[in-house]
């Protein structure tokens, strides 16, 4: 067939095929002395089981794998360079759609750290604000993580059921702020506004009702046959492996390590709950899909204590350096004017200083570094992305188990590639 | 978090432990400098003491690498640096390790080997900023293409990007599509 | 770029189609006027427009959810904004079942050749919607890393937002509906000047003394497509 030639922009006459062959194979041991042949199988970055744009280059014996390797940047946008050149407050919704899930995580590491630099006090009801909000970010986020998980392994109505109830998460989002997502809720110094009326009791009416829903979920999931075979002791890696790759978060917690920031370093009020981390025994696929309900059983307490001991005052810190002043001072109060024209334009400016602020996301821990030069503008903003790190322990996680269990085991690694590739 | 005191104790320590290793104390036997800011332990230390300054912290209980990661101090010299954040899980104590190095020998040994953390994240920093870590396995571009020439996270790399049609420039622009 | 008008009537004006619509009724249009309304309103039986009417009725998405307007676009499969209404919950993992390309997210220099080349993998006919902010235009971020999809494929409807509405998208994939039934020559080689870029196998084998190569497909398909 001679197809007649179109004008074709000049490709760049790069060796894609050399390069992309970076798959070390000598590193792994033949029994049966090369019986058997490798392929390499590439997992494409458009691919329905990969949650989202992830290349794995696997290579398979038959039909068991014997080396993976992940492939990032695909969706690497460039929000650490895009931060730079922003002022402190227009970073924080750049860098909220960094770890799409948990937008509300990725604003507070930010501000964390800024108000650690700024050494700025949030107010008390600031703080339990933003409790609140980070742990209904916690159980949406591993709502899409039971939805398509459930889907990777084929429970499709999970998929449903998952959207359904994260969609009423999203309703109290939007009751709060303005927007399901990327809500830019939290602000340096505290939360952008207080909560509306109403919003307390839609929110107990949240927690009422989804104790059950998780009932549901774990009486269709838990005990079946199918996920059990799927999930039961695939995927196992031991925790010291785990320990020095990095990995922190569910994974490190299914493993029995109670690893968790919000109790062993307490920030905003995390100490004034009352609440368990779970753990898991074996560290396979099934432990770290039970870390992940009963985790969600625990955000829903601390969300009800968080309402019920909710403090009166300021929802965000009164020092209208670093916040914009309620809108009904700028007709009466000059400084006020002022202060805000000043952090509109230009933005508040924060001395010179490192801080590095980690909080425990929905994935592990995910912490802001920002460096300050004393300008209006951060001079480094980096994220230090919990999925980034874990994916390294994936090829440890997959060794020499079948294709089917490397499709289980990246659902129950949750990665998100805004996270990975930022 | 170490507090000063301890702070400076660890760095002594580290200086002592360096000149019985026998490397000299020519570089101020690795530690150049401390820092204690806002209740957290910083040092800076030479490039070539990075493996041996993190064993050592490693014997003193951080055993866990959280973060390694690269900034642009431009227009200090010198002028890349990388951050090792180190974490003691059972006390729950952070110390950050700073590594500084000039962009015209950019160099700093890999400690790949011993914290298979720094894999990902070392190749991170090179994409991005240009900092070769002699011994890695596989340092390579992560996150830009394979062929991509520049290093985008430096300061002196523009931001790019596509320039915004308004009302008053959209006829002087040319549209994509054209 | 030339915008082309929806629907062949008066300028797809719906309130004088209402008030055709009630003037037939009371008998009072006839002649051209009267062929004219039945033409618009009737689903008449030229095989394009039944045909319009068909795919658009049962558009099966590509999955190729990129980022953050991935999540939205999967909850348009939810059950609160149910895309199932309008045919096109079967979202096709193989890009040769899809018609539909929704670009869901940022688009990295790293993944715009894989876009294309996934996009230039679906069978005629096929659409897309940019949605989000980021894949329309840059976005939150305008910087070195991501690029523009109107820079490197046609894009037939743009949905904003950041991300969109469940509901702004099911707008979005109502508007394109409407235009595919509508508008008949829904090429995208018309609406871009595309014309002449269409593959065309040569029964004869190429002459190699002949000097034609570049760009002419000839064989009188130019222009229409679909």
């Amino acid at each position: 067939m001679s197809t007649p030639e179109v004008r074709r922009p000049s490709a760049p006459q790069v060796p894609y095929r050399e390069m992309e062959e970076s798959v070390e194979l000598s590193h792994i041991a033949h029994e049966g002395d090369g019986e058997q042949e490798l392929l390499t199988l590439n997992l494409g970055p458009h691919h329905p089981a990969t949650h989202g744009v992830l290349r794995l280059l696997t290579t398979l014996e038959g039909e068991v794998v014997r080396d993976v390797k992940p492939i990032i940047g695909y969706l690497h946008t460039g929000i650490e360079k895009t931060a730079e050149d922003k002022a402190y407050w227009k970073v924080i919704p750049v860098i909220e759609r960094m770890d799409y899930l948990s937008y509300y995580f990725n604003a507070m590491a930010f501000c964390g750290a800024v108000e650690t630099l700024l050494d700025l006090e949030v107010p008390p009801r600031a703080q339990y604000l933003r409790v609140i909000h980070l742990e209904l970010n916690r159980i949406a986020s591993h709502l899409i993580w039971l939805a398509t998980g459930a889907l990777d392994l084929g429970a499709i109505s999970i998929f449903w059921y998952g959207w359904r109830d994260r969609d009423r998460i999203l309703d109290l989002f939007e009751m709060s702020s303005g927007q399901r997502m990327h809500t830019r809720y939290i602000q340096v110094g505290g939360v952008m506004e207080d909560i509306p009326l109403g919003f307390e009791q839609r929110v107990r009416d949240f927690c009422s009702e989804f104790p059950s829903r998780l009932d549901q979920f774990e009486a269709l999931i838990d005990k079946n046959q199918i996920v059990l075979q799927r999930l039961r002791g695939v995927g196992a890696v031991d925790e010291q492996t785990l320990l020095d790759l990095g990995v922190t978060g569910p994974l490190l917690r299914a493993t029995g390590n109670p690893w968790d920031l919000r109790k062993a370093a307490p920030y905003s009020s995390y100490d004034h709950f009352d609440f368990k981390i779970p753990v898991g025994t074996v560290g396979d696929n099934y432990d770290r899909y039970r870390v992940r309900m009963a985790e969600m059983r625990e955000s829903l307490k601390i969300v009800e204590q968080a309402l019920d001991g909710l403090p009166e005052g300021p929802y965000i810190t009164p020092d209208r350096k670093y916040a914009l002043p309620p809108r009904h001072e700028l007709a009466t109060s000059m400084e006020a004017l002022i202060h805000h024209f000043k952090l509109v334009t230009e933005g508040f400016r924060v001395p010179p200083g490192e801080a590095y602020y980690p909080i425990e996301s929905a994935r592990g821990e995910l912490a802001c570094f920002i460096r300050a030069d004393g300008s209006s503008k951060p001079a480094r903003v980096h994220m230090r992305d919990p999925s980034f790190v874990n994916l390294q322990a994936f090829s440890a996680m997959v060794q020499d188990s079948y294709l089917a269990d490397l499709i289980a085991t990246l659902a129950m690694l949750d990665p998100i590639l805004g996270g990975i590739d930022r | 978090m170490p507090d000063a005191t301890g702070l400076e104790l660890i760095a002594q320590e580290l200086r002592r432990a360096h000149e019985a290793a026998g490397r000299g104390s020519g570089d101020a036997g690795g530690v150049l400098d401390t820092a204690y800011f806002r209740d957290k332990a910083a040092l800076l230390v030479t490039p070539a003491s990075v493996q041996a300054t993190l064993e050592h912290l490693r014997g003193m209980g951080y055993r866990f690498m959280a973060s390694v990661h690269g900034v642009d101090y431009f227009p200090e010299e010198p002028r890349l640096g990388v951050h090792y954040e180190l974490l003691d899980m059972s006390t729950v104590d952070r110390i950050t390790v700073k590594v500084r190095v000039p962009v015209a020998d950019p160099h700093v040994p890999s400690v790949t080997n011993e914290w298979p953390t720094a894999d990902h994240q070392e190749r991170e920093i090179y994409d991005m900023f240009g900092v070769i870590f002699d011994g890695h396995p596989d340092l390579r571009r992560i996150l830009m293409p394979e062929d991509y020439e520049g290093h985008p996270q430096r300061r002196d790399f523009p931001v790019g990007g596509e320039p915004v049609f308004f009302t008053h420039n959209e006829p002087r622009l040319p549209r994509y599509t054209q | 770029m030339k915008r082309q008008k929806l629907g062949n009537g008066p300028d797809g004006d719906f309130r004088a189609r209402g008030l055709a619509a009630r003037a037939m009724l009371r008998g009072e249009l006839d002649g051209p006027e009267l062929e004219k309304h039945v033409e618009e309103s009737l689903l008449i039986t030229t095989l394009d427009r039944a045909a319009n009417w068909a795919r658009s009725n049962a558009m099966f998405p590509a999955t190729f959810g990129l980022a953050c307007c991935a999540i939205e676009m999967m909850a348009i499969v939810g059950a609160r904004v149910d895309v199932a209404r309008f045919g096109s919950e079967a979202f096709r993992a193989s890009p040769r079942q899809a018609d539909l390309m929704i670009i869901s997210g940022r688009v990295s220099i790293k993944m715009a050749p894989i876009v294309r080349r996934i996009y230039d993998q679906m069978l005629e006919p096929k659409w897309t919607i940019a949605m989000g902010a980021c894949s329309s235009s840059m976005g939150v971020f305008n910087n070195y890393a991501i690029v523009p999809a109107d820079k490197f494929m046609p894009v037939d409807v743009h949905v904003p937002g950041c991300p969109p509405r469940p509901e702004a998208l099911m707008h979005g994939i109502l508007k394109l509906r409407k235009k595919i039934q509508d508008d008949p020559d829904m090429g995208w080689r018309t609406r871009y000047g595309g014309g002449g870029t269409e593959e065309v196998v040569e029964p004869a084998a190429a002459d190699p003394t002949a000097g034609h190569s570049i760009g002419v497909s000839g064989g009188g398909r130019m222009g229409t497509s679909a």
